[in-house]
């Protein structure tokens, strides 16, 4: 199994209202410093087979078709190893 | 007349925009999403609600829906297509207007009786208004932010296709005061306020939607 990884982020000169209501709450937190936030979406597609340069080209299709909307958002598509993101990490406290 | 209206899951606006094409003197005919079939009408109203795929984007995968191949395919001919709201949003997914609609900037769902002015009555929609008509119609969104780069704007600009500006406080965000578009061709048309919901003054603000339905009727009775 092949697993891909699309991260969507709004294009930088669209406003980003979620963005700025999480940017709002950070100070009111306790959280200084903090000067901007922008909030994407990150897609995990599996698909059957190994991770290939055919397959990577069929995730970014997808992503030009249907996850993304090139008129407001970029994205990337990258493979990702299957274990990579389903592993749960150690609990730490 | 027959205008079509298409009911997708979610909708909630598909009654009251076929009680409007009524009221204007036009046959409405209940069209469904899943139906690759416009049933020979002379238009279609995409209504207002929340179709599926808003979870995605507004839009973005009702616009695969099987009646939408068919919508496309007849507004490249000249078909008179209107959506309102979820229905404009719906429209730019499927690229038949440019530009997009995101999160009110303000980031509250806005409800009001929004003034407007009707810029472009030279669309099918909008041939009863007089140029520059002030109308008063509902509003109610919260993805209603029009968006789209600059050189797309001045094309809209320049080519006088903002069917619709808002007046006074801008409700949403939208770039350019922007409340409605059309197509080059002229014949779709986009608007984020619901006509629908001004025909009788029972109910709204007054009456002032109803030409949106009535501009069609009187084309054909030319």
């Amino acid at each position: 199994m092949a697993r891909y990884v699309v991260d969507v982020m709004p294009k930088p000169e669209i406003l980003d209202p979620q963005g700025k209501a999480v940017l709002g709450a950070l100070p009111r937190l306790g959280f200084g410093g903090v000067t901007d936030v922008r909030q994407g979406k990150r897609f995990e597609v599996e698909v059957e087979g190994d991770a290939s340069a055919a397959g990577l080209d069929e995730v970014r299709r997808m992503a030009e078709t249907l996850l993304a909307n090139p008129v407001i958002e970029d994205f990337t598509v990258q493979p990702v190893e299957p274990e990579a993101t389903t592993e749960q990490p150690e609990p730490t406290s | 007349m027959k205008i079509g209206v298409v009911t997708f899951p979610g909708s909630l606006d598909d009654v009251d925009a076929a009680r409007a094409v009524r009221l204007a003197g036009g046959e409405a005919v209940a069209l469904w999403h899943g139906d690759a079939d416009l049933h020979g009408v002379d238009a279609v109203v995409l209504p207002g609600g929340f179709s599926y795929g808003d979870y995605l984007r507004c839009g973005a995968i009702s616009r695969f829906a099987p009646v939408m191949s068919e919508v496309v395919t007849w507004a490249g001919r000249g078909l008179p297509v209107l959506g309102i709201c979820n229905g404009f949003q719906i429209l730019c997914e499927s690229h038949l207007l440019p530009g997009a609609l995101i999160r009110n900037d303000h980031r509250t769902f806005v409800c009001r009786d929004q003034r407007l002015r009707i810029e472009n009555n030279r669309t099918p929609w909008t041939s009863s208004y007089a140029e520059n008509a002030e109308v008063t119609i509902v509003l109610k969104n919260g993805e209603g932010g029009f968006v789209a780069d600059e050189p797309t704007l001045a094309m809209l600009e320049g080519e006088g296709r903002v069917v619709a500006r808002y007046l006074g406080d801008n409700p949403n965000g939208s770039l350019h005061d922007i409340a409605g578009i059309t197509n080059a061709l002229g014949n779709v048309v986009g608007l984020m306020p619901h006509p629908e919901h001004a025909v009788e003054a029972l109910t709204g603000a007054g009456t002032d939607g109803l030409g949106f339905f009535t501009g069609l009727a009187a084309l054909t009775a030319r």
